[in-house]
């Protein structure tokens, strides 16, 4: 078992200034819950900002407050890890439209009730904003590097090439710089699924005792089959029958991989609102780097100086390598500094949360100098 | 730079400090790595396998899982003072298209090659009938990487046909130069500077 990274600062700050979206509002008294791990130098500049994915949270590296399960990037963040606790002063914080603290439909709006549907439409773009501001509350003016994978990953590209002075080194996992129709197409698939439960009242589920639950955990079984691969469902389950000899001739879940998904779906609904997963997966629909920067993704790294290291995995079809080549062909195109490196691993698009060593070794190269 | 291969020691005493390189199948980036801490270069690197990216990526080299028949296409003109490729334009599907886009984004191009004329490879084929392995081409024909054997002469006559400029050339056997007249039957291997 390995040892918890020690948390520093677990906090929710209220930003003093309010958010300018991409959509044209103005977002009042935003609150991001952060943690942080290890100590910030004297010179500050030891700072590292770990993006989370579509359903992280700020828990990196600590025990999750309701599941109680170890931080979701654990095996990564602590002390002696590739991301050195020791060395590093790690910063981790709840996206904007989350639900572990930071504002999002959830939260209240001016009128002390739920924002629900009122929530305005985020971007990554948006939720970069969110950090970036954190980041200057905290007073942390340049990062050492700033790390994500999946959604992650395109928040440190969308900081990258929005805020190019801000972070030294950017390392982009599992991610892309635009999202692919059949990314969108899982996203709405998730998002009807929600929309589509009669608990969920339009979004104003909040107080009324009943929440989307069934539609949210079809929503989570559908995604979780996109985070993994043929390969490792067939090694993991195959056609194994669940606690049983032979099938029911009826709707059980007979198969153990219909037993693990429904598993996931559960758990997921103790701990995800309904509302922050239809935000988020619309600001990562909406994502297209290129889009922000006239049509050319080279033009979107014009002004970097930053070192970029991508990485893809050879069994994630949800953001496949050629996602991840077409970033590094815009990166080469503008003369960066950008390393790219296609790891072999058998667990689909989740390899970057799972053992991977090859990870591990180019998470610690690119960060020691 | 002693632990360089011999090819690389003509190639890292040769390029101008603070320049930028992009090396073309770098390896484990031996050669990036000095040119970077002994020449205080910008340097860049291309490679195939993904074991060998990871070692730069570990030495803090920027190197791109790549393929030199398709990924040089994405940098653009006059992009690197140096274009480098050592002991891999054999390896190429189409040496003269890679070595054409070599000089269109390196302003000068370094290439390093086994020249497949040496006496000792002549001799194997001449007496032996069997297709050599020699210690520069050490692998059997079955398994070997590289897809397509020239002489010096045949480097030659492509750049003099495509119009490229030999900046300079060094031929070596054994860790010795030899001369240029003699070349093609006593190099081992070859090392060319070009330009457009």
């Amino acid at each position: 078992m390995a040892t918890a990274a020690i948390i520093t600062t677990s906090d929710v700050l209220e930003l003093s200034e309010p958010l300018l979206l991409d959509g044209g509002q103005r977002l009042e008294g935003v609150r991001i819950a952060y943690e942080t791990y290890g100590t910030l130098s004297a010179a500050r500049d030891n700072a590292i900002l770990v993006c989370h994915a579509t359903t992280g949270d700020q828990h990196v590296a600590s025990p999750h407050p309701i599941t109680g399960k170890p931080g979701w990037w654990d095996r990564m963040v602590g002390p002696g890890k590739p991301i050195d606790t020791g060395r590093f002063h790690v910063i981790c914080a709840n996206v904007l439209g989350g639900c572990m603290g930071s504002t999002g439909p959830a939260s209240p709006a001016p009128d002390g009730q739920p924002y629900g549907m009122r929530f305005p439409v985020i971007t990554i773009r948006d939720m970069v904003r969110a950090q970036v501001a954190l980041l200057a509350e905290l007073g942390i003016g340049r990062l050492y590097a700033v790390v994500g994978g999946s959604m992650g990953g395109m928040q440190a590209l969308s900081m990258a090439a929005d805020w190019p002075q801000l972070a030294e080194r950017v390392l982009v996992i599992a991610a892309t710089a635009t999202m692919p129709a059949q990314n969108i197409a899982f996203q709405e698939l998730g998002r009807q699924a929600v929309m589509a439960d009669p608990d969920w009242q339009e979004g104003n589920y909040y107080g009324t005792g009943k929440a989307p639950d069934s539609g949210l955990a079809v929503a989570r079984m559908a995604a979780h089959i996109t985070y993994l691969s043929e390969a490792s469902l067939t090694e993991k389950f195959g056609r194994r029958l669940q606690d049983r000899q032979a099938k029911s001739f009826g709707f059980d879940a007979d198969f153990q991989i219909e037993s693990y998904l429904r598993h996931q779906g559960l758990s997921f609904i103790s701990r995800f609102d309904a509302n922050s997963y239809l935000y988020i997966t619309r600001a990562m629909s909406y994502f297209d780097l290129a889009e922000e920067h006239g049509g050319r993704l080279a033009d979107a790294f014009a002004g970097t100086t930053a070192r970029f290291c991508v990485v893809s995995f050879d069994t994630d079809w949800l953001y496949p390598t050629e996602q991840s080549r077409r970033l590094v062909h815009a990166l080469s195109a503008t003369g960066a500094a950008v390393s790219f490196v296609e790891l072999s691993a058998p667990f689909g698009h989740d390899s970057f949360l799972l053992d991977v060593p090859a990870l591990d070794r180019v998470v610690t190269g690119f960060l020691s100098r | 730079m002693s632990a360089l291969r011999t090819d690389l020691a003509v190639i890292a005493g040769h390029v101008t400090s603070a320049t930028r390189v992009l090396d073309v199948g770098c390896g484990d980036g031996t050669l990036l790595a000095a040119l970077r801490d002994e020449r205080g270069c910008n340097v860049h690197g291309m490679e195939i396998d993904p074991a060998n990216v990871a070692n730069c990526v570990e030495k803090g080299l920027s190197v791109i899982q790549g393929d030199a028949d398709k990924d040089l296409a994405f940098y653009p003109d006059g992009a690197f003072d140096y274009a480098i490729l050592s002991q891999t334009l054999q390896t190429t599907m189409r040496p003269d298209r890679v070595l054409e886009e070599l000089l269109r984004v390196g302003r000068r191009a370094f290439v390093s090659f086994p020249n497949f004329a040496h006496w000792r490879v002549r001799l194997s084929l001449l007496w032996g009938g069997r297709m050599p392995v020699t210690r520069l081409l050490p692998v059997a024909w079955y398994e070997t990487p590289n897809i397509h054997h020239m002489t010096v002469n045949d480097f030659r006559a492509l750049v003099g046909e495509r119009g490229i400029k030999v900046e300079q050339a060094w031929f070596l056997a054994g860790d010795k130069g030899t001369s240029p007249a003699a070349a093609n039957f006593r190099a081992e291997h070859a090392v060319f500077l070009l330009s457009r």
